[in-house]
């Protein structure tokens, strides 16, 4: 059978499980259904019946168990009523859909991975990916910026990787608490910290723009390729395969030619204004 | 046994300092050592000192009444704590407490800006060290205003 129709049509599927992240964050389980796993990086186009759909990225490896595990923020109405779904409710969903993490190029190297806020639910299927194949990639340094301690996504998941000796996972936060005891301050300045081979490392950052072109023009500082950085870029999608021009940004899609892009093919056009 | 113009030469900050200058530099520092809680420096207080991390953690801290205490940055081995020191009127602007046991170098600034203005190369080579960490935290701290991950953002 074709894959078009899933990449056309969304196919129902029910929500096996919820796990609330933050007060407005929640992850998702879905049946896999007909969906294909899909890479890390690349997204599903969901569903809520009668509202509209919406963009989400991949949050987990988790094709083995034939799951589909999204990590959602309720900003808006179809988001938040995607976060508000409970067990056993039915949502649409079609993909997978975009280009996404370069892992085949990261194998050998040093990756440096850098997420922020919502940001990590992308990255979280490279760091699966990593430590379920360890042996065939260099280390793995991961920074971690969130606004504050309490909305920082996947914390018992979190406390694995901190103690983790296959992986360096740091996190650092806008504004601490009176029980954090971690980093305050910007991404990049626990980026400028670590210590790393720019010539044998690969870079993927995803969260907002601004902070991904501040750690895209630090680690070009260090002397990193632009073509081995990768940002994942966000924009309004309607048909997630390159035919209605929603998502257009400058030359490209981001639906079908990203949401990853190689920094050096993007970085001009992420400080053109009108885009 | 290493001097301190050795000690200080291996900290990341000063690793480019010819040979000369740390000497020069040396001969105003001293091994410090803060247990957790401590206070290293207090706004408003005289800007007396600088450090030169070399172990443990520290809160950089402002107070603002009715609130408490707001940890605005926090730094850790290799970093530079007090950059107050070098532009007047010599007076630290925020607070900067122990997390963990800190271990630094630490600079007497009386000493040191005495020197830099009898040698203004010496001063130069320093300022060219320290402005570039002014902007990068300056940088930093315009995009936590941002407050980029909010819901708004």
């Amino acid at each position: 059978m074709s894959a078009l129709p899933t990449r056309l049509a969304p196919v129902p599927l029910r929500v096996l499980a919820t796990t609330p992240e933050t007060a407005d964050s929640t992850t998702l389980v879905l049946e896999s259904g007909a969906i294909q796993p899909g890479a890390p990086g690349q997204f599903n186009m969901l569903y809520p019946f009668g509202l509209g759909e919406a963009a989400i990225s991949i949050s987990a490896d988790d094709a083995a168990a034939r799951r589909l595990v999204h990590t959602v923020r309720g900003v808006g109405p179809v988001s938040a009523a995607i976060a508000a779904l409970r067990p056993g409710d039915v949502l649409g969903v079609r993909g997978p859909f975009g280009v996404g993490w370069p892992m085949r190029q990261a194998r050998g190297r040093t990756i440096v991975l850098v997420a922020g806020g919502i940001g990590l639910a992308p990255l979280r299927p490279v760091i699966h990916a990593v430590l379920r194949e360890r042996a065939a990639y260099g280390r793995l340094l991961v920074f971690y910026g969130a606004r504050t301690p309490r909305e920082r996504l996947f914390v018992p998941e979190l406390a694995g990787w901190e103690a983790s000796a296959d992986l360096e996972f740091v996190t650092t936060v806008d504004s601490g608490d009176a029980n954090w005891g971690g980093h305050v301050g910007f991404v990049t300045a626990l980026l400028a910290q670590a210590r790393f081979d720019p010539a044998r490392t690969i870079a993927m950052t995803c969260g907002p723009e601004i902070m991904m072109r501040a750690v895209a023009n630090h680690l070009r500082e260090r002397g990193m390729a632009a073509e081995d950085i990768h940002v994942s870029m966000e924009r309004n999608m309607k048909c997630a395969a390159g035919l209605c021009g929603h998502c257009q940004f400058g030359p490209l899609f981001i639906c079908k030619d990203g949401p990853v892009f190689p920094y050096g093919r993007i970085a001009e056009l992420m400080t053109v204004r009108e885009i | 046994m290493k001097t301190m113009a050795g000690l200080i030469r291996e900290h990341p900050f000063l690793a480019d300092l010819t040979e000369a200058e740390c000497e020069v530099v040396a001969g105003c520092a001293k091994n410090a050592v803060f247990e957790p809680g401590t206070y290293i420096l207090r706004e408003g207080q005289p800007a007396n000192a600088f450090h030169l991390i070399r172990h443990g953690r520290v809160a950089v801290e402002i107070y603002a009444p009715r609130r408490g205490s707001h940890v605005l940055q926090t730094l850790g081995p290799g970093e530079i704590l007090g950059l107050s020191w070098i532009v007047p009127p010599y007076r630290s602007t925020s607070d900067a407490r122990a997390m963990e046991q800190v271990r630094t170098f630490s600079f007497d600034a009386v000493c040191l800006r005495e020197k830099c203005e009898k040698d203004p190369a010496l001063g130069y080579a320093l300022m060219k060290r320290f402005v570039p960490v002014l902007v990068q935290r300056m940088s930093a701290a315009r995009l936590q205003a941002l407050d980029m991950f909010g819901a708004q953002a």
